[in-house]
């Protein structure tokens, strides 16, 4: 069905709701890649007044995607709570941007909602938000999740530790993870994308980690970020698994370009909480996702990469997961072409996931064929925390030598907290005390000889 | 504390990762500012570089291997930046050129493309190459020509393998440079390669220099990959990477960590 609009003498005409939200997008080369952006500036502003005016109502009669065709839209619609949409059922889009942004949306009526915002409507509405509103609304919500310490809360910003080496060497994937712990990094999860999806390589980084972990008492989760299949060969091989990964998209056909179904991830969580390695939950699963990864698979449908993403997140909250993360500025100028277009896109995502209900995080990062720098990362990271993020990358020095490209560094993350009092989750910080990395002010120590984890360093040089 | 007094300096050895760093209050110092930047502004440099086609043609007919030159689609390369569709076809000469060689049916087309960095492929794609050669040798393996592509992504080789008859078609191309590793090579194989295959059908070997994985190493990978996808007809997520249980003496991993429990 077409919608209409009209500004002073033009009628504007968008051919459906997917186009509609299309032509209301910010900017981003994405959808210029896709041929579905608007042709003006004037035109981008019409679709969103007449975005503004349609009914909440309208995405539940609407699919962007066909039902028949895509499991993720049938997840959507199944899963809908026409309890929870009640109270903002009687809403346009533009109202509902408004209802948000009121002195009585707290923590308590965004919880409530949650189960009734559909990911198309969460991107609908943001594409009216400026960036600082995609920040307040963000910044009173907080979704706590468990595993071996609790993310989430009020005045926490985890940090996952990512310390991938290029040859998959445990030694020196060690090292990193040392130096990360030593700059209080870790709490979200110690995560390794491994070079390698060779079974015998992954069984071994798991092993180091899991007994890194044991061997300290760390409350923490580790995880070897590999297909979700993988992981469940390795639990089935009595590899010690903490948490089950997958790359998700927001359709079906860009799941099955990852070689993905809904089934493969029930599989996945059903196969980690069996192992029953929680010690505070059962919160397994870890998700990455991003702005793009429709399109790259040839599989969005005609639908913007914004709302894309956004149910992507749909795919995510099935699985109750401990972890999600847009990895922001991944792909490529081609699909989010510079600095400016990276931190809209950052805000989008950690607001969209923060309505749908998700503990999601950001790993804001770039590549060097993209139009930005660190200074892009440190207004983002900023704007990020001031906004409530679950957690944020802790990368050395910024620089990932194994996938190639740039995201924030284990001082960032130092920084972040240091500037805005961020702790990092709270069973984790005893640990950091107990252990002689923080003192009883949080701020970290100068680690002394006799520190334990430096004898660990000690015997890993030896 | 400074870099110099940083107690994990010594673990840096491990790794090229830029740990130990040291830190001003909650920031680094100024030289590690300067050094990022200045490896920042290498890898700017790297990606806009173009492909010596010419130079790498001699290379690869040097190791006793013809070569056939293409170009993608793309007509620049800041059109090939901001348009990864191009990249992954060919353009319409290139594409009559090779459908022209009416090329008997084979086992394995090999593809040289400049990806993102074609420092890569000047610096990798010859040693790998004269790794790989031994190993095609030893399986007796039906090449095509090695089609040199400028402005390719990797999606590229199956359209040229197809062209080519080849049941197989491996890509080397110059992955995404890092701030650390401007020139890594990343290798792709898809079997029964046609235009509109997935990256789930697809085995990709990454870190291809020999900071990361040696051009040896990647070579028995690929070979052991080649064989398993002629033999069963499948390439991608269900064929796992199981070249390491065949290693006799597995290189890398230091016992130390894993032995102090």
């Amino acid at each position: 069905m077409p919608y209409r609009h009209q500004v002073g003498a033009t009628t504007w005409t968008f051919r459906d709701l997917k186009d509609l939200l299309a032509k209301a997008t910010p900017i981003r080369s994405g959808d210029h890649l896709a041929g579905i952006a608007a042709a003006s500036a004037e035109q981008s502003v019409a679709a969103r007044m007449c975005l503004a005016e349609l009914p909440l109502k309208t995405f539940l009669n609407e699919a962007v995607v066909p039902y028949e065709a895509d499991e993720v839209t049938r997840l959507i619609v199944d899963t809908h709570d026409a309890g929870a949409f009640a109270a903002i059922a009687h809403l346009t889009v533009g109202d509902f941007r408004d209802f948000l942004l009121s002195d009585d949306c707290d923590a308590r009526v965004l919880e409530g909602i949650a189960g009734g915002v559909t990911p198309e409507m969460a991107a609908a509405v943001s594409k009216l938000m400026r960036n600082q509103d995609l920040i307040l609304v963000a910044s009173r919500r907080r979704v706590v999740t468990r595993f071996r310490n609790t993310i989430g809360e009020p005045g926490v910003m985890a940090v996952r530790l990512q310390p991938n080496h290029p040859a998959d060497d445990l030694a020196g994937i060690a090292a990193a993870t040392l130096d990360g712990l030593l700059y209080g990094c870790g709490d979200a999860v110690i995560g390794v994308n491994p070079a390698s999806d060779s079974i015998p390589v992954l069984a071994r980084i798991s092993d180091l980690l899991d007994k890194l972990i044991a061997r300290y008492r760390i409350p923490t989760q580790s995880c070897v970020l590999t297909h979700v299949t993988t992981t469940i060969d390795l639990i089935e091989q009595g590899v010690p698994v903490d948490l089950v990964f997958q790359s998700v998209a927001g359709t079906e056909k860009a799941n099955a370009s990852f070689g993905v179904t809904l089934a493969h991830l029930r599989e996945g969580m059903e196969a980690a909480r069996a192992l029953k390695r929680g010690t505070v939950g059962d919160n397994v699963m870890y998700f990455e996702t991003g702005q793009g990864t429709a399109l790259s698979a040839g599989a969005h449908h005609g639908v913007d990469q914004q709302t894309c993403e956004a149910r992507a997140y749909a795919v995510c909250r099935a699985f109750e997961p401990l972890l999600v993360n847009t990895v922001v500025g991944f792909i490529g100028p081609e699909y989010l072409y510079d600095g400016k277009q990276i931190i809209r896109a950052g805000l989008e995502d950690h607001f969209c996931g923060k309505l749908l209900g998700l503990p999601i995080g950001c790993d804001v990062c770039y590549t060097n064929h993209a139009e930005a720098d660190q200074d892009d990362m440190d207004t983002l990271l900023t704007l990020l925390a001031t906004a409530g993020v679950n957690y944020v990358i802790g990368v050395p020095g910024a620089d990932d030598v194994m996938l190639n490209y740039q995201s924030t560094s284990f001082h960032d993350a130092l920084y972040v907290r240091d500037l805005l009092g961020l702790k990092p989750a709270p069973e984790f910080a005893t640990w950091l005390q107990d252990i002689g990395i923080t003192g009883g002010d949080g701020r970290l120590l100068k680690p002394g000889g006799a520190h334990p984890l430096l004898r660990f360093a000690r015997e890993v040089s030896a | 504390m400074t870099a110099d007094g940083d107690p994990l300096r010594r673990l840096a050895a491990f790794t090229p990762a830029r740990i130990a760093l040291g830190r001003v209050g909650a920031s680094l110092p100024t030289r590690e500012v300067l050094s990022f930047a200045l490896a920042h502004a290498q890898a700017r440099d790297a990606v806009h570089a173009p492909l010596d086609a010419a130079a790498m043609a001699g290379q690869i007919q040097a190791l006793g291997l013809p070569t056939v030159q293409v170009w993608s689609a793309a007509a620049s390369r800041g059109e090939y930046l901001r348009r990864p569709d191009l990249g992954r076809r060919l353009s319409a000469p290139s594409a009559e050129d090779l459908a022209r060689l009416k090329h008997p049916a084979c086992d394995l087309a090999i593809v040289v493309a400049d990806g993102l960095s074609s420092a890569a492929i000047h610096l990798q794609a010859g040693p790998f190459l004269a790794a790989f050669k031994r190993h095609v040798q030893a399986r007796s393996l039906r090449l095509a020509p090695v089609v040199i592509a400028q402005m390719g992504r990797v999606a590229l080789g199956d359209e040229i393998g197809a062209l080519l008859n080849a049941r197989a078609a491996a890509i080397l191309i110059g992955e995404r440079p890092g701030l650390s590793s401007p020139d890594s090579l990343g290798a792709y194989l898809t079997v029964n390669p046609s235009p509109g295959r997935t990256d789930a059908e697809r085995n990709c070997i990454s870190n291809i220099r020999p900071e990361g994985l040696s051009h040896e190493r990647a070579a028995f990978k690929l070979d052991w990959l080649v064989g398993e996808a002629l033999r069963r007809g499948i390439t991608g997520v269900g064929l796992k990477d199981e070249s390491d249980l065949v290693l006799l003496v597995p290189p890398g991993p230091r016992t130390a960590l894993t032995d102090d429990s």
